[in-house]
């Protein structure tokens, strides 16, 4: 298989990374090679944040090139002008407006509902994501989030 | 075991499965989370001061017959430089293996030094991994390396390939542990001229050694496809040229010093033009230049910035349009809530000249503070703020505060005030020591003066007010300065208003450590 690219960002302190975390995690889990990309440091003090996962067959280079970013997720509106040129010509373009935000049981778990929506377009079990979630969130927190997994997916 | 992992965590399990001794280091992006994961998974790990003190450490580990690893970023390289270039020559029993974590493109540093040139300059032989596997497989090669020849060893890896995740396989094909020994033997271990001078001829003997081991090791990685145009090439780069350019046939070094020249001759020679693709300095391309070999270096502007698939693709086609302009984003500021937000306020508001640090607070040099003027190197803030007394005319001269961090202070800020008290201008000078509990900007990491360990567990605290008074300075206040910025600014009129040398530590924890801080606390108190 081609490699297929996604690119996820926000701001610092949006869970940005643990959307590619989960997302690299279900891929690999699928048996695909990934590489996922995203720069630490100065980029958390609240700035902008953005992060990448690639997967196919076979992943060279970790970063997406741009114009070739097949999706393309957003947890701010306002970065879309910051990583639109990473996407490519008929990509699919995802932010906030595009999930239901009134039905968010917290704000701080935006980020797994806009993962659903992102799982809407991947060909991958429901079992895995289930698999994914379970070892990225801590128990107590696993249950709201696999409510706004499902959310973001319907 | 196949898992998906960052190149972080591949060195961290490397050092576990080569039975480690100790892994000692400074927080530094984007190497930082090398020595919480090794310590995570059982291995023993430190937090020293600085670099220097770390690479001592484990010199003195690996003297002892055992493995040490160090870790720190680029710029951590030039402070522990000191006891690299003398190790080069006496070597060691045991292994020492150096992780100098190098920024291109600047995500979170100062500058965008190229350690590669430290490996040459040292006479000390590197690896760079261009993903986690080779993270992981080559830390191994790197303590066999050292074991047969008693070398240090420079390990490379770049932001990309410390923060990317890739899968992997954690073979487990370690190296048995090595037991403690330790060797009188001061002509091997004992630096003076007339035991240096054999070394250095030693060492130079077996760097010919080394490079005859890279010939012909299994390090370097030959994909052929065309004939026309071949490139050379090392660490994250390789994975964009495979990218960039299916026709282009590719030498990709994994041992990059001392260099296999004969197999990039024999390379080169097989393609019509060789091209050095390399981030960073144009290093492997002057290299091998001057060992002979026929190869071209890209135009100067790739120097500048990581590279990328896109970069490569116009470096091969040495297109050198402008690379479009990403729009620019939210830069990074001072945490809503942050401690040293009503400390940068009392600055600019005072028209202060300030003489800054690196970590959280070098924030204050954005809007709305505007309150950090000159910012060089990790402890520059003081020794720099007492030239900038030095040379100023009294009314600025009195205008001038070194502001410093905690974490910081600990790395090499208290040489400084020793030469504050030794050396004072006339008009004395004002240190403010932004304490906030905890190393900030690299995630939080413990340090000499938190009272706990690199896994939080509890420590010796070292007392900040105590080292300055214990040098010599007389004034020393603590003022919670976003509780109390009144007492701030007027104590802070007060001692620029002297002629004497001053510390004020402006303590309160960072909010994003408070939280953390209660839970270390509370498993304290259960056990």
């Amino acid at each position: 298989m081609a490699v297929k690219n996604i690119v996820v960002a926000g701001l610092g302190g949006q869970g940005v990374l643990k959307v590619t975390d989960i997302l690299a995690d279900a891929l690999f889990l699928c048996g695909y090679d990934v590489k996922k990309s995203e720069v630490h440091g100065m980029s958390q003090r609240g700035g902008s944040v953005s992060s990448e996962v690639r997967f196919g067959d076979r992943v060279a280079s970790p970063m997406v090139p741009m114009g070739e970013c097949d999706i393309l997720a957003v947890l701010d509106s306002t970065q879309v002008e910051v990583v639109q040129a990473k996407l490519r010509k008929g990509g699919i373009l995802i932010t906030p407006d595009d999930v239901p935000k009134e039905q968010l049981k917290h704000p701080k778990a935006l980020n797994t509902m806009i993962l659903g929506a992102i799982a809407k377009h991947l060909d991958v079990k429901a079992e895995i994501w289930d698999q994914a979630l379970a070892s990225a969130f801590p128990e107590k927190l696993l249950e709201l989030n696999r409510e706004m997994f499902a959310l973001g997916k319907k | 075991m196949k898992l998906l992992a960052s190149g972080n965590e591949a060195i961290a399990m490397a050092a576990l499965d080569c039975a480690v001794d100790l892994g000692c280091g400074y927080p530094g992006t984007p190497s930082s989370e090398i020595l919480d994961e090794f310590s995570r998974m059982g291995g023993r790990a430190e937090w020293e001061p600085n670099e220097k003190c770390a690479l001592e450490t484990a010199i003195g580990v690996a003297l002892a017959n055992g493995r040490a690893l160090v870790t720190m970023k680029h710029v951590g390289l030039n402070v522990a430089a000191d006891p690299l270039f003398t190790i080069a020559y006496s070597g060691t029993n045991g292994g020492l293996v150096i992780v100098s974590a190098d920024d291109p493109g600047m995500a979170s540093s100062q500058n965008e030094q190229d350690n590669r040139r430290y490996a040459n300059s040292a006479g000390v032989p590197m690896f760079e991994p261009s993903d986690s596997q080779e993270c992981y497989d080559f830390l191994i090669e790197a303590f066999k390396l050292a074991d047969r020849f008693r070398s240090p060893v420079l390990f490379r890896v770049t932001t990309r390939v410390c923060h990317s995740k890739c899968v992997m396989d954690r073979h487990g094909k370690g190296l048995s542990p090595r037991q403690a020994e330790f060797v009188k033997d001061p002509t091997l271990n004992v630096m003076v001229p007339a035991f240096a001078r054999k070394a250095h001829r030693r060492l130079r003997a077996d760097l010919k050694a080394m490079q005859k081991w890279n010939e012909e090791g299994s390090f370097v990685k030959e994909v052929r496809n065309g004939s026309e145009l071949g490139v050379v090439t090392s660490g994250i780069s390789f994975q964009h040229v495979l990218d960039a350019d299916p026709s282009v046939s590719v030498l990709k070094l994994g041992m990059t010093w001392p260099l296999p020249v004969e197999r990039v001759k024999k390379f080169a020679a097989s393609v019509k033009r060789c091209i050095a693709v390399e981030e960073g300095d144009p290093a492997l391309g002057e290299m091998l230049r001057a060992a002979g070999v026929p190869v071209e270096s890209p135009d100067e502007s790739f120097r500048f910035g990581e590279l990328n698939v896109d970069r490569v693709r116009k470096l091969l086609k040495n297109d050198l349009t402008p690379d479009p302009v990403a729009a620019p984003g939210k830069p990074p500021q001072l945490c809503p809530g942050c401690p040293h937000r009503a400390s940068y306020e009392a600055l600019r508001d005072l028209n202060c000249i300030v003489s800054g640090d690196i970590g959280c607070y070098t924030l204050g040099v954005m809007p709305p503070f505007n309150a950090v003027h000159c910012c060089v190197c990790m402890g520059a803030s003081v020794t720099v703020g007492l030239g900038l007394r030095k040379m100023l005319p009294e009314a600025e001269a009195r205008r001038v505060v070194s502001v410093i961090g905690d974490s910081t202070f600990f790395h090499t800020g208290i040489n400084g005030v020793v030469e504050m008290v030794y050396n004072p201008p006339a008009t004395g000078h004002v240190l403010v020591i932004l304490d906030n509990s905890t190393t900030a900007m690299t995630g939080l990491q413990e340090h000499p003066g938190t009272g706990r360990k690199l896994d939080h567990s509890p420590a010796p605290a070292v007392s900040i007010e105590s080292v300055v008074r214990g040098i010599g300075i007389r004034n020393v206040d603590i003022v919670d300065t976003t509780a109390e910025p009144e007492r701030f600014r007027e104590l802070l009129k007060q001692r620029l208003a002297e002629n004497s040398c001053s510390v004020i530590i402006a303590r309160r924890p960072c909010i994003l450590a408070m939280a953390k801080a209660k839970t270390y606390q509370a498993k304290k108190e259960n056990n």
